[in-house]
């Protein structure tokens, strides 16, 4: 019906241009536009005359240039799309915008977010939408072990698109910390007296509790002491420099040496070394790995938003995105070529069975939310 | 005709009114109302009227704590801004330099960059490979790096930063605003110019000091930036906290009740303020 609505208006404001329409009719058509802002929806309908678009939110910096450089501006000559950018700072600020538009999600398409237990935040709000996976081809080569979760959670329905792989593990300065040294310490890298006042972690509740739990033995899926955790979490924040609190700020740290060691976004760790900052990588066993999928928000116009996930799908697109912004795509390695530089890549997976890679348990880690979340404030401001 | 007349400024402010009701109490309305609220797990918001957030605000020492935390540094913050800016004030309102208006504008110039920029600009003086580091180790002054971030100095320095123009161009409406006669007959009576200054200027510019330190207080109290970006683990403010409930576990009712208590004590001491200094003061500083 507003399609309708809004294809009459397009008509009546083009002939109108081209004096095919007389004032008098051209008022009448805006009189129907005026009675139709309800149906039209965004502010007076002004939507109507415009281009079809679609918003997008990202993590900004090289995230979100990959994207606009290898998949919206491409996407957008091949088809004629607008895709609108936004940037977010971190999940949880991105998910109280989307709680707070009207109606919730409303105002929001598509988001590249991170880590299944998200998907099933978003899922517990009510914010997701199915997908039609006819309309999207390319999900054929996506890793199957990176739907599998998403499938479990709703239903073996899918809500999101798997796009990428990636892991906060450890980055150490080479240059105060060698290779074996490193290796030798693992996860009690970051719990090191020697290092006193050079450690730096992300103030992210979950970041730490996992790899304190590392740190005292324990399986960070399923945390029998927690008393030792809150116990190792009090020790580190004696030695903490800085909880950081974007990435950004880690590779300001990393690069002017202010911190030597610190929990670290993969990616960000192979941009540092990229530059030629003396960086270096460890995943140790249990590393906290991740997956970062595009959600698809309820309301979101599905045709539009599937040609372009399946767009970004298309092998070219989506590894051109990952050689830019570091992350091993969700494609399967088994099924599609991937070049030298993705191979190299932090957290790449040759198999595409991710056996090995542990991923929060979205139903453990959501139940604990508060609880931890307020605890690890209070062990973050000396309580 | 008097009638006529007394809806005339009512009707002229009745736009700010209107902005005001809207963009402020209305906002501030439904944070009161959210505060008694209840959170599911899931994260959505459950209608209720219950005391639990504020209850669990006080269970125990942690946040109190934080607030008085909060309520210090944002006192020190005056201090500090009160001792930096009254000689700069004083000297604006006494030179006769004909690049008076220049040397004021100066004031206001860190205004037109951000304070997002500005707080970042310090690690590049301050940090273990800034500036200050680089020169003091180059003249073998010191041996390793002195840390001057992370810690609650670094955070009143960029709040001064932030909140020293404030406190001088309040200071400097009132110096301005004294009676130029007013020291020389001091003088003429025999007082010296130390003692001009304490029984006449001192005074007669205490309302723009008063008017400046509650306006730094107020927006110290509030801060957010400054011990996000300069702070370490022990400075976290009471803003921090509520981006903390309101942002990272989605607790709106509980990051509402802290707004409202934060809300309720700056309140407080605005009231004894007025109660026993007197808000007229402040506008006796604009005169």
């Amino acid at each position: 019906m507003s399609q309708d609505i809004k294809k009459q208006i397009t008509q009546a404001h083009t002939e109108y241009k081209n004096g095919a329409l007389s004032r008098r009719d051209f008022i009448k058509y805006l009189s129907i536009a005026g009675a139709s802002v309800g149906l039209l929806g965004g502010p007076f309908g002004m939507s109507a005359l415009a281009g079809k678009s679609i918003r997008f939110d990202s993590w900004g910096g090289t995230t979100s240039e990959a994207f606009r450089k290898y998949a919206f501006t491409p996407f957008e000559k091949e088809t004629g799309v607008e895709v609108v950018e936004g940037q977010f700072g971190d999940m949880d600020t991105y998910l109280t915008q989307i709680k707070a538009s009207y109606p919730p999600g409303g105002e929001f398409n598509l988001a590249h977010l991170s880590a299944v237990f998200d998907y099933a935040r978003y899922v517990g709000l009510g914010y997701d939408s199915v997908i039609d996976e006819s309309k999207i081809p390319n999900l054929q080569n996506v890793m199957t072990a990176m739907l599998k979760p998403l499938r479990k959670i709703t239903d073996g329905k899918l809500s999101a698109v798997p796009y990428d792989l990636g892991q906060t593990g450890l980055a150490y300065n080479t240059n105060q910390i060698s290779k074996a040294e490193a290796e030798k310490l693992g996860a009690g890298i970051l719990f090191e007296d020697s290092l006193a006042d050079k450690i730096g972690t992300w103030g992210e509740w979950r970041t730490n509790i996992w790899y304190a739990a590392l740190y005292t033995g324990q399986n960070p899926n399923n945390i029998t002491d927690l008393d030792a955790v809150w116990k190792a979490l009090r020790k580190q924040q004696k030695l903490v420099k800085k909880y950081w609190s974007s990435g950004a700020e880690l590779m300001s740290l990393l690069a002017n040496e202010e911190i030597y060691a610190t929990t670290a976004w993969s990616g960000r760790v192979a941009n540092l070394q990229a530059q030629g900052h003396p960086i270096g990588y460890l995943a140790p066993k249990n590393t906290y790995s991740w997956m970062e999928y595009i959600f698809v928000l309820k309301g979101t116009d599905m045709d539009t938003a599937c040609q372009l996930l399946n767009y970004m799908l298309e092998p070219e697109c989506a590894i051109a995105v990952a050689e830019a912004q570091k992350y091993p795509p969700s494609l399967d390695p088994t099924k599609v070529d991937m070049p030298k530089s993705v191979q190299k890549l932090p957290a790449f997976d040759p198999s595409g069975e991710l056996d090995g890679y542990l991923f929060a348990d979205p139903a453990y880690w959501n139940s604990k939310q508060i609880e931890w979340a307020e605890k690890w404030d209070r062990i973050m401001a000396g309580a | 005709m008097m009638q006529e007349k007394s809806w005339r400024p009512w009707a002229l402010l009745s736009p700010a009114l209107t902005a005001v009701f809207f963009f402020l109490v209305v906002p501030t309305l439904f944070v009161i109302v959210y505060s008694f609220w209840l959170r599911a797990p899931t994260g959505q918001d459950i209608p209720a009227f219950q005391f639990g957030n504020y209850a669990k605000f006080f269970a125990d020492m942690f946040y109190p704590s934080l607030l008085l935390r909060t309520i210090r540094v944002a006192l020190e913050a005056v201090a500090l801004s009160l001792l930096m800016g009254y000689i700069p004030a004083y000297f604006f309102a006494k030179t006769e330099s004909r690049h008076k208006n220049m040397l004021i504008i100066l004031i206001l110039l860190p205004f037109w960059v951000s304070f997002i920029i500005r707080a970042m600009s310090w690690i590049n003086i301050l940090g273990d490979t800034g500036l200050i580091n680089f020169i003091l180790l180059k003249l073998h002054l010191i041996s390793a790096p002195l840390s001057m971030l992370y810690n609650e100095g670094s955070v009143l320095m960029g709040l001064v930063q932030f909140l020293l123009p404030f406190m001088i161009l309040n200071i400097y409406v009132s110096l301005e605003g004294i009676d130029k006669n007013l020291v020389p007959a001091a003088k003429s009576l025999g007082c010296t110019e130390w003692q001009a200054f304490k029984e006449v200027t001192l005074p007669l510019s205490l309302p723009g000091v008063s008017a400046g330190s509650l306006l730094v207080f107020v927006l110290a109290a509030g801060t957010y930036l400054p011990p996000m970006i300069l702070g370490g683990p022990q400075n976290m403010m009471m803003a921090n906290m509520v981006f903390k409930r309101v942002i990272g576990t989605l607790d709106w009712p509980f990051g509402s009740a802290i707004s409202v208590i934060l809300l309720g004590l700056i309140g407080l001491i605005v009231y004894a303020y007025n109660r026993y200094l007197g808000i007229s003061q402040i506008f006796k500083s604009m005169q």
